[in-house]
């Protein structure tokens, strides 16, 4: 008999504190709502942590049903929700991050009039989050899925006074409900080949599939529909577009919905599935390559950007390609460590980020600030710690997680491996590129920022003169951040450093293969008589091997130090001219490849047109419409005949009702005399 | 015994008559008693037909008939009078305020 660990009251609480601050939040003082904002989200990572420690006691995976929610026939979905390694890790990384994320927007938006508003939305994303993460059944996993997207939408849309603002935000839904549909539509598939939607019925049914026969490519069609909603949330190509835009937002927003939490949902949903994912071998080739091409396309984005918020934000993009670089080749587990650890420092370098943002007054562009080191001397140590984390400078959590699905990748294909490691350099590069521009130097604003001041100053703008610390509220945060971006890592080191890779082996029972090893080089008849872990095979790969290529992903870690260190600090005037003698390039580079234009010229504007012409002017104003006005036209018009015979003469009306019974009486008489 | 068809034959004339002169004249007096006569037209066919089936039901209905048509002098003379007070005419066709 396990304890009832009552684990409904996780999202709850976030529910409950999202409501408060809403309905009484606006009457209420900031002080109220900043009690009550950060009470109920604490209190769900208290929650949290007091489940995390009594985890070892439990019998794993570990369910707990709420309520019965809808009962057709032998259909059934609850509100249930399912808890292992795997939820345990999303549940501490959403709760403790969020949190702090919380206290941070105390200080971040304590100026800002819609205070309530942000603390309410904010709320209800953990609640929406933790749903999801919690869910035992892929329906009530989409309804946390979507309700994540609406709260992002929310806040991306905060300052909706803002024309682009307000853009960003529909441009991130209606990109999101794409990749809905698809995931919606692979869930209606397992409805109809399992009968059911909850996790340990449908992968239970999947089991006994070999992958060679997957169901005739239905898990192959699912497991690709899959991808497409988790490419749509997480940011993937071909619907990567809407995250960059999503930095119209607050910055806690992005650090918690844009880096940590949110976008990481589709890694959590593959790696949720991944025993439909492991017997569907190409449904896993293009999680790979989406997530490989994603990772070096965003990458080489990042390196032109000039706007602090989204150079991270392609960042993230890239890391997300990462994960699911590390989901595609089957390595499950490296792909939720990384998750983690990216959760740690890519939400600290947005906190950090939004720190620099708020002491230069709401600019944003780096060549509007440098030689910010002495000035935000807190904000400086914590960031660095961020990008020698991201970078993947040896001891830090960054590189364990991506040396971990480096070497993975390896195992799978070298092809991976070298992209891999090429956009590790480049992240590496384009990191200190940030922080060299921001920290180093002469500082670049004071003239500049008086020139078109409103124009980016419009919403971060904090109302004060010369650049200042952050307030300890929002440097707490960042601090505990930097602490686990610095140690996080050490839960995962490997094998080949010395470790023994504990996160890996935590994960091991969740992601424990389920595929019969090696059925497909022996014969099919042995399936299921050697259930190993692919995960427990690993140690016996030869470190040394191992070591050569962590070595070399240090090495491209430190060139991509080097070059920044070159380009942006000891000759600053180089990187303009490099970018004139590759006009070409840079200018592709510099427009994001041109991607939303494409998309606007090849999907949107034939839609809009099609819309207009077909639909609209078509099928609406002719069809439609037209129904309607013809039919009132014709009743008026045959009226207007018919209306003569009321001619309001009495004795024509005499002679008509006596004609009338002069036929009634003929015709009865012809009647009688026929007879 | 004058035979039925007679009655009946002049019930027709004195009812088309009233019909007739209801069509035709303009003087709202006249109209009115066109309207005595098919009244008048119609009772000579009840009457006949109670004689001639031996029932009194058709006397009776006749009563009723004198009733409301002395009713309807009545009520019928007043409006006419009023209508010439105000109107100083009895032409109906000056009578049309609620014509279209």
């Amino acid at each position: 008999m396990t304890p009832n660990l009552n684990l409904w009251l996780i999202p709850i609480l976030p529910l409950a504190g999202a409501a408060v601050n809403g309905f009484f939040g606006k009457k209420s003082s900031r002080q109220a709502v900043t009690i009550v904002g950060l009470f109920f989200s604490g209190a769900a990572f208290a929650w949290a942590l007091g489940v995390a420690f009594r985890f070892s006691s439990l019998e794993v995976p570990y369910q707990e049903y709420v309520a019965h929610w809808i009962r057709s026939g032998n259909f059934a979905v609850d509100f249930a929700f399912y808890l292992d390694q795997l939820s345990l890790v999303m549940l501490l990384v959403v709760t403790g991050v969020g949190f702090l994320i919380h206290i941070y927007s105390v200080g971040y938006m304590w100026e800002d009039s819609g205070y309530y508003r942000f603390f309410s939305y904010l709320n209800l994303f953990m609640f929406f989050m933790l749903t999801l993460v919690l869910a035992n059944n892929y329906l009530l996993m989409f309804i946390g899925w979507e309700g994540v997207g609406l709260t992002s939408y929310l806040l991306i849309g905060f300052w909706f006074t803002k024309d682009s603002a307000a853009s960003a935000g529909k441009k991130a839904f209606i990109v999101n409900r794409i990749g809905d549909f698809g995931f919606l539509i692979g869930l209606l598939l397992m409805v109809q080949h399992f009968g059911s939607l909850t996790f340990t019925q449908v992968f239970d049914q999947v089991k006994p599939m070999s992958p060679e026969n997957a169901g005739a490519g239905l898990l192959t069609a699912i497991g690709i529909l899959l991808m497409v909603g988790a490419c749509g949330k997480s940011a993937q190509i071909p619907l990567y577009i809407w995250l960059p835009d999503a930095m119209e937002g607050p910055t806690p927003v992005s650090a918690l919905i844009h880096a940590a939490t949110m976008v990481t949902a589709g890694v959590y949903m593959v790696s949720r599935s991944h025993v439909i994912f492991e017997r569907a071998p190409s449904a896993l080739t293009v999680v790979a390559v989406i997530g490989t091409l994603t990772a070096f396309f965003a990458a080489t984005i990042g390196i032109t950007q000039t706007d602090i918020k989204k150079v991270l934000a392609y960042s993230t993009v890239s890391q997300l390609g990462y994960m699911f670089m590390a989901c595609g080749v089957g390595a499950f587990s490296a792909g939720i460590f990384h998750l983690m650890t990216h959760a740690f420092f890519k939400g600290l370098l947005f906190l950090a980020a939004g720190s620099v943002i708020h002491a230069v007054g709401g600019e944003q562009d780096m060549r509007r600030m440098g030689g910010l080191r002495a000035k935000l001397p807190w904000t400086f140590w914590t960031m660095t710690a961020g990008t020698l984390a991201i970078a993947g400078i040896p001891g830090l959590a960054g590189f364990f997680s991506k040396d971990a699905i480096l070497w993975r990748a390896y195992q799978a294909s070298w092809a991976y491996w070298l992209v891999g490691v090429v956009t590790a350099f480049i992240t590496s590069f384009y990191m200190f590129r940030l922080w060299f521009m921001t920290f180093f130097g002469q500082y670049r604003g004071e003239a500049a920022a008086h020139a078109d001041h409103g124009s980016h100053s419009a919403h971060d703008a904090h109302g004060h003169g010369g650049i200042h610390e952050s307030p300890r509220v929002m440097v707490i945060p960042l601090a505990i951040l930097a602490i686990l971006s610095v140690i996080g890592g050490y839960v995962g080191v490997p094998g080949s450093l010395g470790g023994s890779n504990r996160f890996d082996r935590f994960l091991g029972p969740v992601f424990r293969s389920t595929v019969p090893a090696e059925s497909s080089q022996t014969q099919m008849g042995e399936k299921g008589a050697t259930e190993q872990t692919t995960e427990g095979t690993e140690p016996k790969e030869e470190p040394s091997k191992e070591l050569m290529f962590t070595a070399i992903s240090v090495a491209a870690a430190f060139l991509g130090l080097g070059l920044a260190w070159l380009l942006y600090y000891r000759s600053p005037d180089l990187p303009a001219r490099i970018a004139q003698r590759i006009a070409g390039l840079y200018d592709v580079v510099c427009h994001k490849y041109y991607v939303d234009e494409i998309y606007a010229a090849l999907i949107v504007k034939p839609l809009v047109n099609g819309s207009t012409s077909i639909l609209w002017q078509g099928v609406d104003r002719k069809v439609i419409d037209d129904t309607v006005n013809n039919a009132a036209d014709g009743a008026r018009h045959v009226s207007d005949e018919v209306r003569h015979m009321q001619s309001g003469n009495l004795r024509s009306y005499a002679g008509w009702i006596a004609a009338g019974a002069a036929i009634v009486i003929a015709y009865m008489v012809w009647l009688g005399v026929a007879r | 015994m004058v035979p039925l068809s007679y009655y009946l034959v002049l019930s027709g004339i004195l009812f088309a008559c009233g019909v007739c002169g209801f069509l035709i004249k303009r003087n709202i007096i006249t109209i009115f008693m066109s309207i005595e006569l098919m009244l008048n037209g119609v009772n000579l066919s009840f009457v006949a037909f109670a004689a001639h089936w031996h029932q009194l039901a058709g006397q009776v209905f006749v009563f009723f008939v004198m009733v409301v048509a002395a009713a309807e002098a009545a009520v019928g003379l007043a409006i006419i009078i009023s209508v010439y007070r105000t109107r100083e005419t009895l032409n109906v066709d000056q009578v049309n305020l609620l014509k279209l």
